[in-house]
């Protein structure tokens, strides 16, 4: 394990209580609503804010040790931090914020301007060195912030929301790209989000936080398959299916064609949301085009909604109201159709 | 849409407040002796006075700036008691008649003040009537308005990139002088411009603290003040140049910091 915390801190009335693991080159995601405290617990975890209690070790070494009175302050601290809107040093030109970290860290300013320049290039906007981050594209300045965090090779790698600030179209090719960088970085990351799908397509495990506390950890499928409670089901309940788009078309990796609304190429993850999912006893009229027969394989109440493990050729969650369920007079072993509108289904390149 | 037409109530009060304001300022203009400008210009009181003004202003506004910008990140940042009583006593000078502030420095730091009599014992050195006493007459004045004005920066200034930089492996100090100091460059700017315009002007401390001595205290608003008395052509072409200094300062202002500070 690389990073170990245990992290217990008080803002205002809330306290976060809020134990990790995270091993080498494993991403976790911190998955919650706004105010649950996963800003709180990442700006501790950086050493920006002293913990009321608990302890963060990084590779063997104690950053924060209320007990034994040790707290490491940020700026000693082998670590890269995204913000979530990017702050990029407006005064600096591009170039001179990736260089920052290692110019205060020691290295002569012509090897830091290298190394900089280097991961400038990494993160593929070379030629954006010279330029100030106010004339940056949200999509390239969330570059500049990942390749300034990343340049110190830091032991541990905190990102703040870093897709939020970008537009649908950005994030899409951003969060691809982020995929691809976290998959090449040897330390532990710490990420956090809100948004479930950063969470199941950057994260190896996620860990959702709600009123400061812990509610549920595990892989993402495991936590989408299996919602603890209802704010999680609403949360992660998405279906992820992998495959291969062909402008509207999606081929499955597990079978099946998905209709699409946004054209897309290559290997993608589709995702579709319980709720959307509309289930019948027949195929419904008017061939809609993305149906598929499936077995309700089990059926979990969620409030006023009862979650249908669908499987399949297209294996998929249901959420139904509990009205529909007993007039479809639905079971574990029934046979429906499953009915998803392209506008409901959300693709994203893999 | 098209912007309201300004009510006669407002119309009538604001020309008379314009022409206030302007009229005393073409009179002079008016009154400026043209044909002998470049005989009085010369004339050798008016260098001296003009260099000294210049100088010392200049000296005040580089004190102001060493000490101020510090105070003033005390009062936007730290998280110490009693700041608002500390905001309070700095921002005094602003109010306070600067005759008094004059006597004050005098009681001071005068041959029998506090700390003068002691000054002049251990080294020697008296500080009234001297240049150094005009310098920190002026200082004394003029300082809080460039605290405000960092101040004013500093907390208008996203602390958040100090949060970043810290994550960069900057320690306070580093992070002050590389993001924080760069950040709210344009209000230092602002506020030092506005320092030394204020310090330029200074009048009432100056001449109760540094006396009136040509060539040593006597600054252009002295020189202005003694020569209306003696002689009322060489106050108006004293007088011209503290407003040419004066407007151009405004302009630079305006242009170079408080338009780019106002469009960041």
């Amino acid at each position: 394990m690389t990073l170990a915390a245990r992290v217990v801190v008080g803002r205002g009335p809330l306290t976060v209580d809020v134990a990790l693991e995270v091993a080498d080159g494993e991403v976790l995601a911190v998955l919650g609503p706004n105010g649950a405290g996963k800003s709180t617990l990442l700006r501790v975890l950086a050493g920006l804010l002293p913990p009321d209690g608990g302890r963060v070790v990084v590779d063997g070494a104690t950053w924060d040790d209320v007990a034994g009175r040790v707290h490491l302050p940020a700026h000693r601290r082998p670590l890269g931090m995204v913000f979530q809107d990017h702050l990029l040093f407006p005064h600096l030109s591009v170039l001179d914020n990736v260089a920052f970290g290692p110019r205060t860290r020691g290295a002569p300013k012509s090897a830091a301007r290298r190394a900089a320049a280097a991961w400038l290039e990494r993160v593929g906007i070379a030629g954006l060195g010279d330029r100030r981050p106010g004339q940056l594209s949200g999509g390239q300045a969330q570059r500049a912030a990942l390749a300034r965090a990343l340049v110190g090779d830091p032991a541990l790698l905190l990102l703040d929301e870093p897709l939020s600030a970008l537009d649908a179209r950005t994030r899409l090719a951003v969060r691809a790209e982020l995929r691809r960088h976290l998959a090449d970085f040897a330390g532990s990351t710490v990420l956090v989000t809100h948004d479930p799908v950063d969470a199941m397509a950057l994260a190896d495990r996620v860990v959702v936080v709600e009123d400061g506390a812990v509610v549920q950890a595990g892989a993402p499928a495991e936590v989408a398959r299996h919602p603890r409670t209802d704010y999680v089901a609403r949360l992660v309940g998405l279906s992820l299916l992998p495959g291969t788009a062909e402008g509207l078309t999606v081929r499955l990796d597990g079978g099946g064609v998905v209709t699409v609304a946004e054209p897309a190429q290559g290997p993608v993850l589709v995702a579709v949301r319980p709720e959307s999912v509309a289930l019948y006893p027949s195929r419904p009229e008017g061939s809609p085009r993305n149906a598929w027969p499936a077995v309700v394989a089990g059926a979990t109440p969620h409030g006023s909604t009862v979650r249908c493990e669908l499987d399949g050729e297209v294996p998929l969650l249901a959420d139904v109201t509990a009205t529909a369920f007993a007039e479809l007079g639905l079971a574990p072993g029934s046979r429906v159709w499953a009915v998803v509108k392209a506008s409901e289904v959300a693709v994203y390149a893999r | 849409m098209r912007r309201p037409r300004t009510p006669a109530p407002l119309l009538v009060p604001a020309a008379l407040a314009v022409a206030f304001l302007v009229l005393p300022l073409a009179g002079l203009l008016v009154r400026t002796p043209w044909s002998q400008l470049g005989t009085l210009l010369t004339a050798p009181g008016v260098g001296q006075a003009l260099r000294l003004s210049l100088v010392s202003a200049t000296l005040a506004t580089l004190v102001s700036v060493v000490l101020g910008v510090p105070l003033a990140w005390v009062l936007a940042r730290s998280r110490a008691r009693g700041r608002a009583v500390l905001r309070a006593l700095v921002t005094v000078p602003l109010v306070l008649p600067p005759v008094v502030g004059g006597v004050a420095l005098f009681l001071v730091l005068g041959r029998q003040g506090i700390v003068g009599r002691w000054l002049a014992e251990a080294t020697g050195i008296t500080i009234p009537f001297t240049t150094t006493a005009v310098v920190i007459a002026e200082t004394f004045v003029a300082m809080p308005f460039l605290v405000i004005s960092v101040e004013g920066a500093l907390r208008a200034a996203d602390a958040r990139y100090e949060d970043a930089a810290a994550t960069l492996g900057a320690d306070r100090w580093t992070t002050f002088r590389r993001v924080t100091l760069p950040l709210v460059a344009p209000g230092v700017a602002a506020g030092a411009v506005l320092c030394w315009a204020r310090a330029l002007g200074e009048f009432g401390a100056t001449i109760t603290f540094a006396g009136n001595f040509p060539g040593t205290t006597q600054t252009m608003p002295l020189a202005v003040y003694l020569a209306l008395q003696r002689d009322p052509q060489a106050a108006i072409v004293l007088s011209l140049v503290l407003l040419v200094v004066s407007v151009a300062t405004l302009l630079l202002l305006r242009d170079r910091w408080l338009g780019r500070g106002a469009a960041a």
